[in-house]
């Protein structure tokens, strides 16, 4: 018995082993957002397309998302038309992100504007409150300012059922 | 130039490590004393090498050297010159420079107070510190060297130290708690040597003691230092968050706990001597567990540097050899253990054996509760995190049986201790600690709080407890005036660390339960109610700091008519990196600290405030400052000194009759 007993702490280890292994090879990035949970950050923007003063208060008052893109990032172009066809279900704000204005303009009128506000960035700083990796991300923010949901990279059907809607019911 | 020169000197220290590895194992299995004769003066040369390579890099910090990557990474030319020392340490690269100077400041430490040890015994010691100072610093030069330089266009300017880590708190911090956990590498040499030399009576456990005892009196120290600073640099007034590095240096620290109390046992009656053994290697190979999981990126966390699986990849072939190796080379040799003797169901051994399976269980549900997200995602069950509930829910509980336990351990005889006489004092204690326990809520404002009661109820029981026991020895050498003279430090040193304990306790329920907490909407001319203080912005400002600018707010806090105290938290914005961060005005006191610190800005000049008073807080830091004293009180003991000269005459007689 004792002779087998010794051998159990190496067993122990080797198979935590084989879990750090795997653990190496996943991505620590995918982490739920420390900010969900949290409200938007307080911000003071402009506008892009009425240059407008834009602050946290001026965020609908019921969920929408908020989204982080930039013309120079080929995804947002992806998940536009996406975004475009929800916009007429839930409002759709827009953070554009570490852009210049000509460029967001221009990309905004080729591709069409669904969005409800669009709080123009060019510096990062509110992407930097929001932990922003990169674009496109988008912030699932209900009727109380508060984040509750974090979706890095492109939003689609699959990401919408999978993870949107499934929010939306629990926070309406 | 002098970059290169800290650079060769890691590399000669990589070299020497290498050396000190093989040459006394190698002295040891082929019986040459001249190989055996090397361990010491090698482990000096590595402590000299890695000294100079220190110091070289804060000579860079100090001295503006943006041309090496880690300190234009990590300084800036407004950072105040005590930051820029304690910014070697700040990031990856530098503290794994600093654990490495101090596993070998370790190694000079054994290497010159290991006198009474045989010299095979030592160098076996040192060979196998040497050992893990090659993984190290394998690791270092090939992954993750300080001295990388960005030539020949240096930048004129760096990049500033995270801003977190721009506190005095820092300063010390790492430096304690690698003592600790590097530190615990002595105990696991030592048992090491054991292993392979196959001398596994209990001779290993009495030279590893005072090792193991200070090794854990700075882990102790480490631990309250890093709980003391996320308390008021994090800006959330919380002292303790189930972080997965908090719970890295927390494992550790059980294990290294209940490796302490196993020691005397093997000690003192030779008994437990194949499971001392083994956590005796727990203890370490957790330390080294808690760095892989720092440093791989494996768990995210506030804490994590280097997020890079490469490193990563590393560190964890560096932990199968030596966890691996070392569980190895256990299982062989453990089987052949002999446990000679055997102990009552009551005794000291047996309720040393119970601390023992107590702090087991609870490092044991600490690191599940901190592998779980990683188990589960890795299985495929995606992210998911294990809260502060989880870990309430299973501490608490174990920590109040492994305290009611605590008083009956002191008390009892070794072998067989069942005769009632020796716990009657255990009745009273009972008694007052109730009744006090059950009557302390009602002084306090607010609900009569049932965990209030039933915590103080159980830091009294192991304060008198400890007070009773202190008593009764002292009786026993007759007077408190000859006391600490004739009393073993051994035993004050436990007197302390136990009554500390019970302190923390106190502090920790306290604040949990009673501690007032209240986030306002406040303006310039506001004044708000905070306990039985009234507190008044006065004044808000912006401040020029070094290296930052600050919105500061003035607080006048009022007892009644009389202005008690002016006090000014601050919301910083760093210069360099554009990090905001919250410091926290606290005016500390005996019974409660008084906490205020700034949120957000609302607009109109007004600011989301939080204001909390904390009751006894400054009692969790205080108790673990026992802790550690305990521990260094300790190893003052007269025997370990007197056992080196005892030692020496015995080898002397024994070379005589050689």
């Amino acid at each position: 018995m004792n002779r087998l007993m010794v051998w159990l702490p190496l067993g122990v280890f080797a198979i935590l082993v084989g879990f750090f292994f795997k653990g190496l090879t996943l991505d620590p990035t995918e982490q739920p957002s420390a900010l969900i949970g949290q409200p938007v950050p307080a911000f003071e923007l402009t506008d892009l397309n009425t240059g407008q003063l834009l602050s946290r208060d001026m965020l609908p008052k019921e969920p929408f998302l908020l989204n982080v893109w930039a013309s120079w990032c080929i995804t947002c172009q992806v998940e536009h038309p996406y975004l475009t066809k929800l916009s007429e279900q839930m409002p759709v704000v827009g953070l554009n992100y570490k852009d210049t204005e000509t460029a967001a303009k221009n990309w905004l009128q080729k591709l069409g504007d669904p969005y409800a506000l669009q709080i123009f960035d060019p510096t990062g700083r509110l992407g930097l409150d929001l932990g922003v990796a990169g674009a496109p991300e988008t912030f699932l923010v209900d009727a109380n300012g508060v984040i509750q949901l974090r979706i890095q990279g492109e939003v689609n059907d699959r990401v919408f059922a999978q993870k949107i809607q499934p929010m939306l019911e629990t926070i309406q | 130039m002098i970059p290169e020169i800290g650079h060769f000197a890691l590399v000669l220290a990589f070299g020497v490590s290498i050396c000190l590895a093989v040459f006394p194992l190698y002295g040891y299995l082929t019986n040459q004393n001249g190989f055996c004769a090397t361990a010491k003066p090698l482990a000096l040369l590595q402590g000299f090498a890695l000294a100079v390579s220190f110091g070289v890099l804060m000579y860079g910090f100090l001295a503006h050297d943006f041309s090496v990557k880690y300190v234009a990474d990590n300084s800036n030319l407004d950072l105040p010159w005590y930051f820029r020392m304690s910014a070697v340490w700040g990031a990856h690269e530098g503290s794994l420079l600093l654990w490495a100077l101090i596993l070998a400041f370790w190694g000079v430490a054994v290497a010159l107070f290991s006198r009474g040890i045989p010299d095979h015994m030592s160098a076996l010691v040192l060979s196998v510190m040497g050992m893990i100072s090659v993984g190290f610093l394998a690791f270092m030069l090939f992954t993750s060297n300080p001295f990388v330089r960005i030539l020949p266009f240096a930048p004129g300017n760096g990049a500033d130290l995270n801003p977190l880590l721009q506190d005095p708190g820092l300063i010390f911090h790492p430096p304690m708690l690698y003592m600790g956990y590097v530190g615990l590498s002595v105990a696991f040499a030592f048992a090491m040597a054991s292993l392979i030399s196959g001398k596994l009576d209990s001779t290993w456990a009495r030279w590893s003691r005072p090792w193991t005892t200070v090794a854990w009196a700075f882990l102790t120290l480490g631990i309250a230092l890093g709980s003391w600073w996320a308390y008021y640099e994090l800006g959330w007034g919380g002292w303790w968050f189930w972080d997965p590095v908090e719970n890295a240096s927390l494992i550790p620290w059980l294990v290294a706990t209940a490796l302490m109390h196993s020691l005397a046992v093997t000690e003192k009656r030779g008994l437990f001597r194949s499971w001392t053994l083994l956590l005796a290697i727990a203890a370490f190979s957790l330390s080294l567990l808690g760095t892989f999981l720092v440093r791989s990126g494996v768990l995210t966390s506030v804490h994590a540097f280097a997020n890079d699986p490469e490193r990563g990849v590393f560190i964890l072939g560096f932990l199968i050899v030596v966890i691996g190796g070392s569980l190895t080379l256990y299982a062989i040799r453990a089987s052949k253990v002999s446990e000679p003797g055997e102990f009552g169901w009551i005794s000291r051994e047996s309720f040393l054996l119970f601390n023992n399976l107590m702090l087991t269980v609870m490092a044991v549900s600490v690191l599940l509760g901190t592998l779980y997200p990683l188990l589960v995602d890795a299985v495929g069950g995606g992210k998911v995190s294990v809260g502060p509930p989880f870990f309430n829910a299973v501490f608490v509980p174990l920590t109040a049986i492994l305290v009611s336990g605590m008083a009956f351990g002191p008390l009892a005889k070794w072998r067989q201790s069942d005769d009632p006489k020796l716990y009657r004092p255990l009745i009273v204690t009972l008694i007052v600690s109730v009744l006090v326990g059950l009557v302390w809520p009602s002084v306090l404002d607010g609900n009569y709080s049932i965990g209030t009661a039933l915590g103080v109820t159980l830091a009294l029981w192991l304060a008198i407890a400890t007070g009773v026991d202190f008593v009764k020895k002292v009786g026993l050498y007759g007077g408190l005036g000859a006391t600490f003279a004739r009393v073993e430090r051994g035993m004050i040193g436990m007197w302390l660390a136990h009554f500390g304990l019970a302190v923390m306790i106190f502090g920790v329920v306290m604040v949990e339960n009673h501690t007032e907490h209240r986030d306002l909407r406040m303006g310039v001319g506001d004044t708000q109610q905070l306990g039985n203080y009234d507190v008044r912005m006065t004044d808000l400002a912006v401040i020029n700091g070094p290296n930052y600018v600050a919105d500061q707010a003035t607080f006048e806090i009022y007892q009644g008519e009389t202005l008690y105290k002016t006090v000014t938290p601050q919301k910083r914005r760093y210069n360099a990196s554009g990090m905001v961060m919250t410091e926290a005005a606290i005016d500390s006191g005996f019974t409660r600290d008084l906490y205020i610190a700034m949120g957000e800005p609302l607009g109109e000049g007004d600011w989301a405030v939080r204001l909390s008073v904390k009751p006894f807080v400054d009692w969790i830091w205080a108790g673990a400052f026992l802790m550690g004293l305990g521990g260094f009180v300790s190893i003052t003991d007269k025997r370990y000194r007197k056992r080196i000269k005892e030692e020496k005459a015995e080898a002397a007689v024994e070379g005589a009759t050689a």
